[in-house]
């Protein structure tokens, strides 16, 4: 991973974020508030335009400007939770340009960050159920001798069916958790704009 | 969608325009995201910040003058603030000896204010933070983000606002905001759903002649919806889940609120007053105090918010204390 490949990595997902924005918002209007899109596109789009002045010597200088950028303009709980999520990756990345391995390393800690703000496991109905079954994939391709660019795409494949497997999930965290049981039958917003930022990753380091 | 716009996009700057040209002796900066008092924090006042979504309209802003907040954050219409912004508040309008934040039981709400008291400490600002958590329709439980905090808020910034204006110190501050917040129950049923300026279109289905019982403040759907009934059934199946959930000791006293969500004409909200005043009463319980209007608002939404607050001989003083906002005034 480069800096210009994660540069392309955070463009991707701003296209994405402006791409699927409606969806994200119609899935949040059904158990929130119906701001998710027009809040993930904001922030990614200032993202993105923070990056075209910013000069980084290193991946992990990039993802750090990307999660303050994302602090500061997202707002929301996604604001702090994708925030602290890339400030801790970029902050856990030494190497300028990290192999797969240390990406992983770099993916783990922006989990770890979620979770410790957030408090959410595995079936709470959050980021954390695309979140962590894509590093799960992830980690199983590198171990089986898989590059990059495969894992990447196992991790996609992973956290979306990790987003489709919220449907039937009552929440637990967050606003969707006030609806109780009514929350079942909807796909998690957060865990789908996740699934977008895996699926964006995949994009870019395909050669 | 039918709607006073220029662009959906443009709402909340267009509003605060608005705020800025209306009320003079309030500083709107738009760069900053911060609505605060022209006038500078008297030194060794303790400063009350808070902030929030856009569209609860008059929370927060509405609140910011002489005996409640000193400043608040508006975020984008239903989204929290962000820390830069509570940050530059706390910069703004510190007296030196510190600064409490107010902050509604929202996840965002919750890490965007938790974040930014960490950037003040780092700046040498003292924060002490009182969540509100007040509504009854949520249960707190290790399964939810727990109870939402709704219309004790204004309860919150006005009794603190007046104990920070009398000199008290930060721990005081904070300690009664947290005592008004514990003695304060809400709950609230919709008879429409609302309509954000980016959506376009109501955030959740409500046949005519149904209702959604146990709202939150941002269109988010309720606990159940039921069909609609008469207000004397509504209000007694409302106060039973804050009676249930809030030990009003008989004859004892209470600060009401009967709080629009923002479609609902004030001649229903003095509808739905005079069930909950005929239900405490029959419980021996004084209505010591009152506000019936548009407080705590979900843009467009109708229906209304119930909140009740015990409230002790030192409460009931600090509520009179004077207020010069531009959503409550009195004692001047």
């Amino acid at each position: 991973m480069d800096i210009a490949l994660t540069r392309h990595w955070v463009q991707a997902i701003a296209e994405a974020m402006d791409e699927h924005k409606d969806r994200l918002t119609q899935l949040d209007a059904a158990i929130g508030d119906a701001d998710h899109g027009a809040n993930m596109h904001r922030g990614f789009s200032a993202a993105a335009t923070a990056l075209e002045t910013f000069q980084p010597e290193s991946v992990g200088q990039l993802l750090t400007k990307v999660g303050t950028t994302l602090i500061s303009s997202i707002g929301g709980a996604s604001g702090p939770l994708y925030g602290s999520a890339f400030r801790a990756a970029g902050k856990a990345l030494t190497a300028p340009e990290p192999d797969a391995a240390q990406f992983l390393v770099a993916l783990r800690a922006g989990l770890a960050a979620i979770q410790a703000m957030g408090a959410a496991v595995p079936g709470d109905k959050t980021i954390v159920d695309a979140y962590a079954p894509a590093l799960d994939a992830f980690a199983e391709e590198l171990d089986s001798g898989g590059d990059l660019a495969h894992a990447a795409a196992r991790a996609a494949k992973a956290a979306d069916d990790g987003a489709h497997a919220t449907i039937p999930l009552q929440a637990r965290k967050g606003r969707a958790s006030y609806l109780g049981p009514r929350s079942i039958g909807h796909q998690d917003p957060g865990a789908t704009s996740t699934a977008l930022i895996f699926e964006a990753l995949a994009k870019v380091v395909t050669p | 969608m039918k709607k006073f716009l220029n662009t959906p996009e443009s709402v909340l700057s267009d509003a605060l325009a608005g705020m800025a040209a209306a009320h003079l002796d309030l500083h709107v900066d738009q760069d900053a995201g911060v609505i605060r008092r022209a006038e500078q924090t008297r030194i060794g006042k303790v400063a009350l910040v808070s902030g929030g979504g856009s569209g609860h309209e008059p929370l927060h802003g509405g609140f910011v003058g002489t005996g409640m907040l000193d400043a608040a954050c508006p975020g984008e219409v239903f989204t929290s603030p962000v820390p830069d912004q509570m940050l530059a508040a706390a910069k703004a309008v510190d007296g030196g000896n510190g600064v409490v934040f107010v902050v509604k039981n929202y996840t965002g709400d919750v890490l965007n204010f938790r974040m930014a008291a960490e950037l003040a400490a780092d700046e040498g600002i003292e924060v002490q933070t009182v969540l509100v958590d007040d509504d009854v329709a949520v249960q707190d439980s290790t399964w939810t983000a727990g109870r939402r905090g709704t219309g004790a808020t204004v309860f919150v910034e006005k009794i603190a606002g007046a104990l920070a204006e009398q000199g008290a110190d930060l721990a005081a501050v904070a300690a009664i905001g947290r005592q008004v917040n514990e003695a304060s129950r809400s709950f609230a049923v919709a008879l429409t759903a609302c309509t954000t300026p980016a959506n376009g279109k109501p955030g959740f289905d409500l046949p005519d002649d149904e209702i959604e019982i146990g709202v939150g403040i941002h269109g988010e759907p309720g606990r159940h919806r039921q069909k609609l009934a008469p207000a004397r059934e509504i209000v007694a199946s409302t106060m039973d889940a804050i009676l249930a959930e809030s030990a009003l000791a008989d004859a004892g006293q209470v600060i009401v609120m009967v709080n629009g969500l923002g479609g609902t004409p004030l001649i229903e909200l003095y509808v739905v007053f005079n069930e909950v005043a005929a239900l405490l009463a029959a419980k021996g319980v004084t209505v010591a105090r009152s506000l019936v209007g548009n407080y705590v608002t979900s843009l467009d939404m109708a229906g209304a918010s119930i909140t009740v607050c015990r409230a002790d001989a030192e409460l009931l003083s600090l509520w009179d204390a004077p207020v010069n906002t531009p959503a409550l005034r009195w004692g001047l």
